[in-house]
């Protein structure tokens, strides 16, 4: 291979597929880009012809609602065209391949594929696969990356904190499966944050995940100690199936935020959810709608943050 | 039919000779080493000034995809690729469509491969019914109709009761088994060795014990069993240690590894290249690094090409859903060559790896160079170098993670029983 995956050979971003590697200078200049269009989504309905002309296919292997849709908003608020398709539903189960429907796309001339699929490294065949003046952007593969999800992380962060070298972030929940996860650690630690833990049973954790560069805790007394960031993930119930968890009503017991294990971190310290929540599994509504909780912020940050990368691949 | 090969380097792993010296066969057998016997005349005459004239290579296993799977290769493309690899004989596992489990099946591709007059083809009979791990199949018609072990390829028995029944079965007609240390439930349909790679690419991951455990297993079952078991294609560090305290203990063990694993590690998955998708997974440096201790110190016998031709469209996926296995047959030689010179080895001692401790193995006469022997021989360049590709390759599957790679080492000449085959 030996070609970067992700960036041309003017070191741009020709695709987004992961945070890994990506360059600290590109991160910040996709969240200070996003800045720039939060007072566009505030502004509403105001659109900016940045993709005028342009059509972007979002490409649904895997269901999804809400990342499916800020980036519809996104891209049409950069007055994108945009089609979406819902592969779960479509050619793939009349058997034809992943990349013969990425062929079939691409001679509709699509100029940016907005990819979400179940296994780990889709959206790189893809990158890979397509026409180099085409862009990819991974919206979820698998168990691997997730990057705009992690970006409008960083940016939720960055708001509300401002300096990332004098955090303390903890990821709680499921990093085993969670694609969120591994790109926000990526992205955490790109940004120079000093400290990032996970938090998780034995279970949940995969192998060597301290060679990413986090500390590792299995109890959230330890963990939330003096923490500025809670970063929880969504608990997939299937796992009671795979024989990861008991229960999931022991799992809230000692994985569960609620009030008085959020005391045990920062007065100040801010939590955040991808969504979807599951209320009373790895969240305590109380925790969920109180003043600490930026979640719903984060959902509206999702939509600048994704106009960013798309305006910024579109211009490379 | 009469040939003189002049001038050759005679390398017999099996004996240690190793000298520049004539070769003359006749009637199939190699009749003399340097002198020419009375009344020979040269029916044809090779010059192999500079080249390296070796017993052909035995391949532990190569699958040929037939029957059923033609549409990823056929046993014409794959024995022509054999020949022009320097591999004269070879075994080829039962996981075939359907599985080699019944006599017919057996006899069918004996004869296709007879036909074809290329590479000696050494059928691996399922030792379970549909490679199911449930009922055992017909072990002595098959046999009689010419398996010459028994396997459960990468389908492990997860029923260890059926495994040792199996084993028992076996040993009663002096059968070998043949067994790829795995634990099914431990694998779990990973893909990927369990480590800081598979954490970092988030693939499903098999973790080292699964072979260890399984291995444990096995090796309680041959001294419950008394049968004697080959293992496929051992992966890692911890199990080559097991395997050889067991081969200390006398244990009636011998092992194999693939070329791949001699050579790569799971850091080659890079960005997901699905021809690194390989079973076993790759594992980390410090297994590679001790399988080539292994191999250098005895514990692993043989190293085999594991052959396993993919179409293009089932490697087109993302890397997990990807069909696992690369193409070999045609790079067995020139990466053994390679991990010898990586590793100081006597080309001999490299050599012995691929044809005289596998034919032992196998059960086979070939596998030396030596007079009255069969003349199955591989005839090489070894300073001939060449870019690993598509239209290089004669396989069918054009799927290794060598792609793009120069290697040093090509064969010239091929002969199965004295004839030419490919040259």
């Amino acid at each position: 291979m030996g070609v970067h995956p992700q960036l041309n050979k003017n070191g741009e971003l020709q695709h987004l597929l992961t945070t890994e590697g990506l360059p600290a200078v590109i991160l910040r200049h996709i969240l200070d880009t996003a800045e720039s269009f939060t007072g566009v989504t505030e502004r509403d309905v105001k659109k900016i012809p940045l993709l005028r002309g342009k059509s972007v296919f979002n490409l649904f292997f895997e269901p999804s609602t809400r990342t499916r849709t800020t980036f519809e908003i996104a891209a049409k608020r950069l007055s994108a065209d945009v089609i979406n398709l819902n592969m779960a539903v479509s050619s793939q189960t009349k058997g034809e391949t992943l990349l013969d429907t990425v062929d079939n796309l691409s001679a509709m001339h699509a100029d940016m594929f907005i990819v979400r699929h179940n296994q780990s490294g889709a959206a790189h065949l893809i990158a890979r696969h397509v026409r180099p003046e085409i862009h990819v952007i991974n919206a979820g593969d698998g168990w691997h990356a997730h990057p705009t999800q992690a970006l409008l992380d960083m940016f939720t962060i960055r708001r509300y904190k401002q300096d990332f070298h004098a955090l303390r972030v903890a990821i709680i929940g499921d990093i085993l499966h969670s694609r969120v996860a591994r790109s926000q650690i990526h992205a955490l630690t790109t940004l120079g944050v000093p400290e990032i833990r996970v938090i998780a049973p034995k279970t949940l954790l995969p192998a060597k995940v301290e060679r990413l560069g986090v500390h590792v805790y299995h109890n959230m007394v330890q963990g939330l100690q003096d923490v500025d960031v809670l970063m929880m993930l969504r608990l997939q119930h299937e796992r009671m199936e795979s024989a990861h968890l008991p229960s999931t009503e022991e799992y809230f017991k000692y994985y569960g935020l609620t009030p008085e294990k959020l005391a045990l971190a920062r007065s100040d310290a801010i939590v955040m959810h991808p969504g979807p929540m599951n209320r009373g599994v790895e969240i305590d509504s109380e925790v969920a709608d109180g003043t600490q909780s930026v979640i719903l912020p984060q959902v509206n940050f999702g939509i600048a943050v994704r106009m960013a990368v798309m305006s910024i691949l579109a211009g490379n | 039919m009469h040939i003189h090969i002049r001038n050759g380097r005679l390398i017999d792993p099996g004996s240690g000779m190793d000298r520049t010296d004539d070769l003359y066969l006749a009637e199939g057998k190699i009749v003399s080493i340097g002198s020419r016997p009375d009344g020979f005349h040269d029916d044809r005459e090779i010059e192999a000034g500079g080249m390296i004239v070796c017993p052909g290579l035995v391949d532990l296993s190569a699958r040929l995809r037939e029957p059923g799977l033609e549409y990823m290769a056929t046993l014409e493309s794959e024995l022509e690729a054999a020949v022009a690899g320097g591999v004269t004989s070879l075994a080829c596992p039962p996981d075939t469509d359907p599985p080699l489990d019944e006599p017919g099946l057996v006899e069918m591709l004996k004869h296709r491969a007879r036909n074809l007059d290329q590479a000696r083809v050494y059928p691996v009979g399922a030792l379970t019914q549909g490679l199911k791990g449930a009922r055992l199949t017909e072990m002595v018609e098959l046999h009689d109709a010419g398996c010459v072990a028994f396997s459960q390829v990468d389908a492990p028995i997860a029923n260890l009761h059926v495994l040792m029944r199996a084993m028992q079965y076996a040993a009663t007609f002096g059968f070998k088994v043949w067994l790829r240390p795995q634990d099914i439930h431990l694998a779990n349909h990973g893909v990927a060795h369990e480590g800081e790679i598979a954490t970092r690419l988030g693939l499903p991951a098999i973790p080292v014990c699964a072979e260890t455990i399984a291995l444990a297993s096995i090796l309680s079952l041959m001294k419950e069993t008394g049968a004697s078991v080959h293992l496929c294609r051992i992966s890692s560090a911890e199990g080559t240690a097991l395997v050889r305290a067991a081969k200390r203990q006398g244990l009636p063990l011998t092992c194999d590894v693939s070329i791949n694993h001699v050579h790569l590690t799971d850091m080659d998955i890079g960005f997901f290249d699905a021809n690194c998708h390989l079973m076993p997974p790759l594992r980390s440096l410090a297994d590679r690094d001790a399988l080539c201790v292994g191999l250098m110190d005895g514990t692993i016998d043989a190293i085999c090409s594991d052959h396993a031709p993919v179409d293009e469209d089932a490697k087109s996926l993302p890397f997990a859903q990807a069909e696992s296995g690369a193409t070999g047959l045609e790079l067995l030689l020139p990466l053994t060559l390679k991990w010898a010179v990586e590793n100081r080895l006597s080309l001999p001692e490299a050599l012995a790896r691929i044809t005289f401790h596998p034919a032992r193995i196998l059960g086979i006469e070939t596998g030396q160079l030596a007079i009255g022997a069969v003349a199955d021989l591989c005839i090489f360049d070894p300073d001939a170098n060449w870019v690993v590709s598509h239209t290089e390759l004669r396989s069918q599957g054009k799927n290794t993670p060598f792609l793009g790679m120069e290697l040093y080492g090509r064969t010239r000449f091929t002969l199965i029983g004295g004839r030419i085959v490919y040259g």
